[in-house]
């Protein structure tokens, strides 16, 4: 392979884009997701290998998943259980009979370079996955969900960019390598027109919270436990057509999914109006500006020589089996999320910022530890949003628990703090000073109430401001709100507001 | 059975992964042909109502518990690679594109 | 008479009296390997110092009174195929120069629990590919009746190692013959268990689907021991059956007894003519009039498809190869070769291949590779896995009406070193009678027949039985054993080999 080819052609260095709206005048779009979801069992899917994120290079290898002489896979029942489950959470069919097969390609991160994966038999087909937006529903047909391994990981040295192209080697973990994967594969999605983008997210945001709710994965895509390529193509509006597609892997965020659509378009818009052919091709996405670039050509033509993987026997899952599996399904999301809402007494605006932020899992267990939907989604939507956008992590991961929520909300209804001096209080959760009760102690916060310290401070507040003073005894209440303001201000924020008020009235009014 | 050229020998040698010299094609090229012309007897034997065995014994069915076993160290993972660094496999350069 | 000449279940005998110890015994083979194995390059590693300590350890649990099997103590060699934690596992194969596993396959842990200590690991054509052990990248092994001549294959090593009293005992792997056509070529007993009776885990893979370990001995009932040692059930290997192998030693004690009223025996039309050479041919259908004169009925029946069976197995088999030999890529282990500059991971892969394999590996993996492409796979690898089903209905049906089939093991006597190195095909026709069984997955004995009038060698005839029915091939194979010993008066030996006591 030559370099020239690596750099790829002038035209993809610097592609034409094509405005969106003027894309969409000329084209319907169509795209192909396939997601890959990495199981949370505790073993890989062949050997008995555990399977946590982050241990220490190569300690989590086995003869079998570092693909030794010798060594046989066995297959791990639960990811089984699993991938049938996530099957028949998307309304697909599940298999009778089907088998795994080798995917045979080189390359040094896979172990015996040839992937133990499903072919034309996959354990779940046939399905779909209804999307909301904008209040629109789209149905998306999932072709198929499969079963096979992940390979491990190279980290590429040398060079100077510190990625695989220009490095002068590269060093290899295998220890995610036999992890197991379901890879959910669309039908072309088409019909979706300037929506096409936000369907696309939508459609593996929807994934994401099923996945969740079954409790199969952890479905972190910043972690790579759920990867996404994007399929697009464009064909001549009205024709109803399919056009080349390219393939845009690795598109990691639900942002990114968006973007890597919305330029895929653009880009494929540019060489389609020029007169040009789209290339059928790899490509890979670049999160710093959203834009895609060629991958290597592969000189092996995409010849996997799948053939039924010999040391295993074929998954005949029981009839008895699927129901019961299908038993343990929890309530589908979108049916559980029209659920809440009612009960909730959320708007619709109230409730698409809730599903949006992420936060209606944590706002229903704070609910259910016991406090009012509102308080909850007050919490979970202001101060605790603004911490993990300053801190850049999800809104679970913040460090306050819904118990902890609802012990703050009873310091606030029960006066003994007020909403500022919570802020303070949230604080010192995150600074991981104790419970709330031992926070508002240590840190000196409760309120004020006291009336000799109150009327001190309101003295002291009269006598500062005689103008003001005036204007209450000559009736204007409303002036009252400047005494407040000092003496809560005198008070470090820690005064009774509406004490203060009363003790005001009762000396001026 | 189309004969094998030696372009196409040497294609199904660098899909293995097998750099055949012109001296290994002259000698291989010509032994692969008869063994292929041999095997190509099989075409049109079986029809359409023969059902292909993968498995010679039927079994369906068999699984592992999800239950974690020890692994090998590092040290055992690592003692026969041809080169490492700290506890990783080094290995030269790499072309391709992931899959 | 020395203790090598004994047989393996005479030798767990004369421990279990007290008349021998376990490291007398080891230390007679080791010094049978030291006088012979220069001429016939059967061992590729032996293991002095592990074979006598295990043997010290043995004889500690016999004082003791605890052996743990009643073979503790028994030598035994291993077919380099086979992985040994601690013990080189080549295969044969330049590519895995050096390798030492870090793990035990299932039958070196079983045999390593019954407390047999392992002599060391013997020849093989390179990763079990081939008829001669020739392939094998450190030198063929010669056969012990004749040194010009190659033991068969692949096991020779395991094969010439027993004949040549090496060793009572050798594991030998058997995908198209490789236990029984070395078998014959030995004049030794040699078995292909049910496919899935014996655990592959650990066996360096050839082609998954027909791969299985076995018994190669001197003896039927050698065999028999060492089968039921191996055999049974193991949750590493997925296609490992549940059923347990037992009852084939008793099959083997009945037998000797002499007395095959009432087995209907089928002689395979299909396995007979011009192919066949005439010494092999009288020699089997002496051991067939045996079988008549022991009270079988002896029957011919056509079993149609075997005529496929070379040409599906030379497909099936490849197409498995290709793939598992992938994994010899001097990535992670094996021989790395590094051409000049600064090559990729995938030029040295390259010419690290084509370095550490030998021409059969090559022609297979090619032809492996072809098979498999798109385009081509329904009308090869496809159509392969047809004429799998048909040869298993040939069985069934067969089976309705006899209880064995037999046939000569091997279509000629040992050929000469080199003969056939350059003509795959003719090598290929050696296994014509095994093949079969290892693409329905039945069971399969070879047993000794005779010598050769022509040329002195010795020949075998094999025996086939359904699925998970082995304890028949032992019942079968030690009556004939035993009217045949008694004819020859005494075990056919080679003449380099007699002991110098007893002749």
């Amino acid at each position: 392979m030559t370099e020239a080819k690596l750099a790829g052609s002038a035209s993809d260095r610097r592609p034409t884009l094509i405005d969106f709206d003027t894309v969409l005048e000329s084209f319907d779009p169509a795209m192909g997701l396939e997601v890959h979801v990495e199981l949370n069992t505790a073993t890989k899917m062949f050997c008995g290998c555990p399977t946590g994120f982050g241990a220490a290079p190569n300690t989590q290898v086995c003869p079998t998943c570092l693909g030794l002489p010798g060594a046989m896979p066995v297959v791990n029942g639960k990811a089984v259980e699993s991938a049938m489950r996530i099957g028949l959470a998307l309304n697909c069919e599940i298999a009778e009979w089907c088998r795994f097969a080798r995917k045979n390609y080189f390359y040094p991160d896979m172990p015996k370079n040839f992937q133990t994966s499903q072919y034309d038999e996959p354990i779940a087909f046939d399905g779909y996955l209804d999307v909301d937006v904008d209040g629109e529903t789209f149905r998306i047909e999932i072709e198929r969900a499969h079963m096979e391994e992940d390979t491990g990981k190279a980290t590429h040295v040398g060079g100077t960019t510190g990625r695989i192209h220009g490095a002068d080697y590269s060093l290899i973990d295998y220890n995610r390598a036999g992890i197991p994967l379901i890879e959910i594969v669309t039908r072309p999605i088409m019909g979706a027109g300037e929506k096409a983008p936000l369907v696309a997210k939508a459609y593996v945001s929807a994934l994401r919270d099923l996945v969740k709710a079954l409790g199969v994965s952890d479905v972190r895509m910043d972690q790579g436990s759920m990867r996404c390529d994007v399929n697009l193509s464009l064909a001549p509006k009205g024709s109803g057509a399919l056009g080349t597609r390219s393939e845009t892997k690795n598109v990691n965020s639900l942002r990114s999914v968006e973007r890597a659509v919305r330029y895929e378009m653009s880009r494929h818009a540019g060489i389609l109006l020029a007169g040009g052919k789209v290339l059928q091709e790899t490509r890979h996405f670049h999160e710093d500006d959203g834009s895609t670039s060629p991958g290597r050509e592969k000189s092996d033509a995409e010849d996997y020589r799948y053939f039924p993987e010999p040391d295993l026997v074929p998954v005949a899952p029981s009839r008895e089996w699927v129901e019961e599996l299908r038993g343990t399904l929890p309530e589908p999301p979108a049916g559980r999320r029209t659920r809440l809402q009612a009960e909730f007494g959320f708007s619709d605006l109230e409730m698409r910022d809730v599903v949006a932020a992420g936060a209606l899992d944590l706002i229903a267990e704070t609910v259910e530890a016991g406090t009012t939907p509102q308080a909850a989604r007050k919490w979970w939507m202001s101060e605790l949003a603004r911490r993990a956008n300053d801190t850049g992590v999800a809104l679970d991961e913040v460090g306050v628990t819904p118990a902890q929520i609802v012990e703050v909300q009873r310091l606030i209804d029960d006066k003994t703090i007020n909403d500022k001096l919570a802020r303070q209080v949230f604080e010192g959760l995150y600074a991981g000073e104790g419970t709330p009760a031992e926070i508002v102690a240590a840190r000196g916060l409760a309120v004020v109430s006291d009336d000799g310290a109150l009327t001190a401070a309101v003295d002291a507040a009269i006598e500062a401001q005689p103008a003001v003073a005036e204007k209450i005894r000559g009736g204007n209440h409303a002036a009252a709100g400047a005494l407040i303001g000092a003496v809560m201000k005198a008070m470090g924020g820690q005064a009774n507001a509406a004490r203060v008020r009363e003790i005001i009235m009762e000396k001026l009014a | 059975m189309p004969e094998l050229s030696r372009g196409e020998v040497r294609h199904l040698a660098d899909l293995a992964r097998i750099d055949l010299s012109d001296a290994e094609l002259d000698h291989l090229a010509p032994q692969l042909n008869v063994i292929l012309e041999s095997v190509a007897s099989i075409q049109g034997v079986a029809g359409d109502d023969v059902v292909p065995t993968s498995h010679p014994i039927p079994m369906t069915n068999v699984f592992r518990e999800d239950v974690v076993v020890p692994c090998l160290t590092p040290e055992q993972a690592l003692a026969a690679a041809p080169e490492r660094e700290d506890d990783k496999f080094a290995v030269p350069r790499i072309l391709g594109d992931e899959q | 008479m020395s203790w090598i000449r004994k047989t393996a279940a005479e030798q767990a005998d004369a421990l279990a009296a007290g008349e021998v110890t376990s490291v007398e015994l080891v230390q007679a083979h080791l010094d049978q390997i030291a006088a012979t194995n220069g001429d016939l390059n059967a061992f590729l590693h032996v293991d002095v110092p592990g074979a006598l300590a295990q043997a010290a350890a043995s004889d500690e649990r016999r004082s003791a009174g605890s052996p743990l099997h009643a073979l503790d103590g028994v030598p035994i060699a291993i077919k380099d195929v086979l992985t040994t934690e601690g013990l080189p596992t080549t295969a044969g194969s330049r590519i895995l120069e050096g390798w030492i596993p870090p793990y035990d396959g299932t039958v070196t842990a079983r045999i390593k629990a019954a407390g047999l200590p392992i002599l060391g690991k013997t020849n093989m054509d390179e990763f079990a590919m081939g008829s001669s052990t020739e392939n094998s990248a450190y030198g063929p092994t010669r056969n012990p009746w004749d040194h010009d001549r190659i033991p068969g294959g692949s096991g020779g090593g395991s094969a010439a190692a027993v004949a040549a009293f090496q060793a009572p005992l050798a594991i030998g792997s058997d995908t198209g013959g490789s236990i029984r056509q070395p078998g014959a070529m030995t004049g030794t007993v040699g078995v292909k268990p049910t496919y899935g009776s014996v655990s592959r885990y650990g066996v360096i893979a050839l082609a998954n689907s027909l791969d299985q370990l076995g018994p190669v001995t001197r003896t039927v009932l050698d065999s028999a021991l060492l089968h039921e040692l191996i055999g049974g059930h193991d949750p590493k290997d997925s296609t490992s059956v549940p059923t347990p192998v037992t009852g084939l030693i008793e099959a083997a004690r009945e037998g000797a007894k002499g007395d095959l009223s009432g087995l209907r025996v089928g002689v395979v039309k299909e396995l007979q003519g011009d192919a066949w050479a005439p010494d092999v041919v009288e020699r089997f259908e002496e051991s067939v009039d045996i079988l008549k004169k022991l009270g079988a009925d002896v029957v011919e029946v056509s079993l149609p498809s075997f005529v496929h069976a070379m040409a599906a197995y030379y497909l099936i088999l490849p197409a498995e190869c290709s793939s598992n030999l992938a994994k010899f890529d001097a990535m992670r282990y094996g021989r790395r070769v590094t051409p000049e500059g600064s090559p990729s991971a995938e030029e040295v892969m390259k010419v690290s291949r084509d370095a550490g394999f030998g021409d059969e590996v090559k022609r297979r993996i090619i032809i492996g590779t072809y098979a498999l492409s798109s385009g081509y796979y329904d009308a090869y690898y496809g159509q392969a896995q047809k004429i799998r089903t048909l040869i298993i209905e040939d069985f069934r049906r067969a089976f309705e009406s006899v209880d064995v089939l037999v046939s000569p093991t091997a279509p000629t006597t040992a050929f000469p070193i080199g003969e056939k190195v350059d003509d795959p095909l003719s090598m290929y026709l050696q296994d014509l009678a095994t093949i079969p069984a290892n693409l329905a997955g039945v069971p399969g004995i070879s047993v000794p027949s005779g010598t050769s009038r022509e040329d002195g060698l010795p020949t075998g005839v094999q025996f086939l039985a359904p699925v998970l029915e082995d304890a028949r091939l032992y019942r079968v194979g030690a009556a004939l054993e035993a009217a045949l010993l008694e004819q020859w008066g005494g075990p056919i030996v080679p003449a380099a080999y007699q002991s110098k006591e007893s002749s």
